[in-house]
């Protein structure tokens, strides 16, 4: 799932300050913690109020989308819609305000929302965290299945920096677990040592330079299908 | 040990069987060096400091950068530098064109560090680099010296690298045990010498070193003399994992109290309480353990040198 917070409401009110009918689009996709149907209803009561406080009056519509990351439903659901509308307040990641700003490009998508990272929910930890980067070169097999790269805050690839106490980060206020020692116990445990002590060459970045771009292809072999397509 | 040549008097010195001291010199947000080319000549004088650590933004501060100081205090002073490198600010592109500067302007001694990250220093909202960690740093370093290219095979002209590298171990680490594993594995990428984070246990100090034996490389022990009470109340809750012994904090407080307004009775009071506390420490070290020397990182306080090693010989 994406992790994302709202943005300060001043600063979405300045995005829009300058329209009088705006659209807001909550999304149903993996936008954590959810905002949906309410979440953009409750967005657009906010800034209605705060454009009264300036003596103005803000008129908006909420809906939800599917998924705002998909060109097709972001275009079938939205953009019947935004024709109506001045700008369009997404509150969907970054990767939905992108998707509206392409497939409606007669308008403007602001964000809602500050994206932070893909992570988990620890339900039992009461936190969402970051436990892969997306690097294109995974490494968890070596690691006992706790990344490096996303849960080491100096992305160290050959153990850990030495700063940690009591197993946890210096970074942070020894808040957060030292990745590195996790791994280690997690591998001590099974007594697989000889996977921490490998020498791991430098990262090759080229699988994570942005922007990431990988083809689809649609090399239809189903000999069925490409009848119905005939029909 | 390596086979690498001796290229550098630090390295020399611990090859020849010397008990070796190195001192340590922080460039800091100021443009003029006069304050660390003094210290190094005090450090120098005393005949007993063979090189002298010039240190890259310590806890990830903004600091000069340590290439310009380490070679004035080579030119101008005539006192060995060992050019702290971090990983946290250059990629792997930045550091091979740094360390080549380096070389061209005579340094012999690098000292390879991850780095404190930019989150503890005072420009927090910055981004750290860690293109490569500090292993990947030392194997890279063996690359360019032993076998003269870079990290992808291109051909170095012009002569060859003379340098010597080290790594550092901390024995505040907890746990310590993945440390120590961490530690071989620079081992194995071809360092010459290792060099502590400071330790003020000497029970802790000893088992450390005890564990480092079996890599067979020279451990420099790191030891932080005490100028001042604000700067062991500092270490003691700022610098991860080491704590100050309460009794050493006690008696720099009470010192600094007693003396107040008296700067020479003050200093002598200072002095004496850190005379007395790591004058045995480095003695029962030498006496009790394989270390090659210690790493003795009194900044700013090079008056200590000359009494605190008065009965160690003069070799450099």
């Amino acid at each position: 799932m994406i992790i994302a917070q709202q943005k300060d409401i001043n600063e979405i009110y300045e995005m829009v300050k300058p329209y009088n009918k705006i659209l807001i689009t909550g999304c149903d996709g993996c936008c954590q913690p959810p905002r949906s149907l309410n979440e953009a209803k409750v967005l657009g009561q906010l800034l209605e109020l705060k454009a009264r406080t300036e003596g103005k009056e803000l008129k908006w519509k909420a809906i939800t989308v599917l998924r705002q990351c998909d060109d097709r439903i972001a275009a079938t659901t939205t953009g019947p819609l935004a024709e109506d509308y001045e700008a369009i307040v997404s509150l969907a990641c970054g990767l939905g305000v992108v998707m509206l700003n392409k497939v409606i490009p007669s308008k403007l998508t602001f964000p809602a929302q500050d994206s932070h990272f893909g992570g988990v929910q620890n339900s039992g930890e009461n936190n969402y965290i970051e436990y892969c980067e997306e690097c294109g070169d995974c490494i968890i097999g070596e690691t006992g299945g706790v990344c490096p790269r996303a849960g080491c805050v100096k992305h160290l690839s050959n153990g850990p920096c030495g700063g940690m106490v009591e197993g946890m980060c210096e970074v942070g206020g020894y808040t957060i677990p030292c990745a590195w020692v996790r791994i280690w116990q997690r591998l001590k445990e099974f007594n697989r040592l000889d996977l921490f002590t490998k020498y791991r060459p430098p990262r090759d970045f080229r699988t994570s330079t942005s922007p990431g771009y990988i083809p689809i292809y649609k090399e239809y072999t189903n000999e069925e299908e490409k009848k119905e397509e005939a029909k | 040990m390596t086979k690498r040549p001796a290229y550098s008097n630090l390295v020399k010195a611990i090859r020849d069987g010397h008990f070796v001291f190195t001192g340590e010199l922080e460039p800091k947000k100021i443009l003029d060096l006069s304050e660390i080319l003094h210290s190094a000549e005090e450090m120098k004088k005393t005949g007993k400091i063979v090189a002298a650590n010039v240190t890259d933004g310590p806890q990830g501060d903004a600091y000069m950068s340590p290439l310009v100081p380490s070679y004035m205090v080579q030119e101008k002073v005539g006192m060995e530098a060992v050019w702290q490198v971090t990983v946290r600010d250059r990629n792997r592109v930045a550091l091979f064109g740094d360390v080549i500067a380096g070389a061209v302007i005579g340094l012999k001694n690098i000292l390879t560090l991850t780095g404190d990250h930019t989150a503890l220093g005072d420009h927090k909202r910055s981004r750290a680099v860690y293109d490569i960690d500090s292993t990947q740093f030392a194997e890279m370093l063996s690359i360019m010296i032993d076998e003269g290219t870079d990290y992808e095979g291109n051909e170095l002209k012009g002569g060859k690298i003379e340098m010597n590298f080290g790594c550092v171990a901390n024995p505040n680490s907890d746990p310590r045990e993945p440390e120590i594993l961490k530690v071989g594995r620079k081992v194995e990428r071809g360092i010459d010498f290792i060099q502590t984070q400071t330790a003020f246990d000497i029970d802790q100090a000893k088992e450390f070193l005890k564990e480092l034996e079996q890599f067979n490389v020279p451990v420099l022990l790191g030891l932080f003399p005490l100028k001042s009470h604000g700067i062991a109340w500092y270490f003691d809750n700022y610098i991860p994992g080491v704590s100050v012994p309460k009794d050493l904090l006690k008696a720099l407080k009470k010192a600094e109290k007693e003396n107040k307004g008296n700067k020479p009775a003050k200093y002598a009071a200072l002095d004496k309480i850190n005379i007395d506390f790591f004058e045995p420490f480095i003695k029962e070290i030498k006496k009790t353990t394989k270390a090659a020397g210690i790493h003795c990182m009194a900044v700013e306080y090079e008056r200590l040198f000359e009494p605190l090693l008065k009965d160690f010989p003069k070799y450099c």
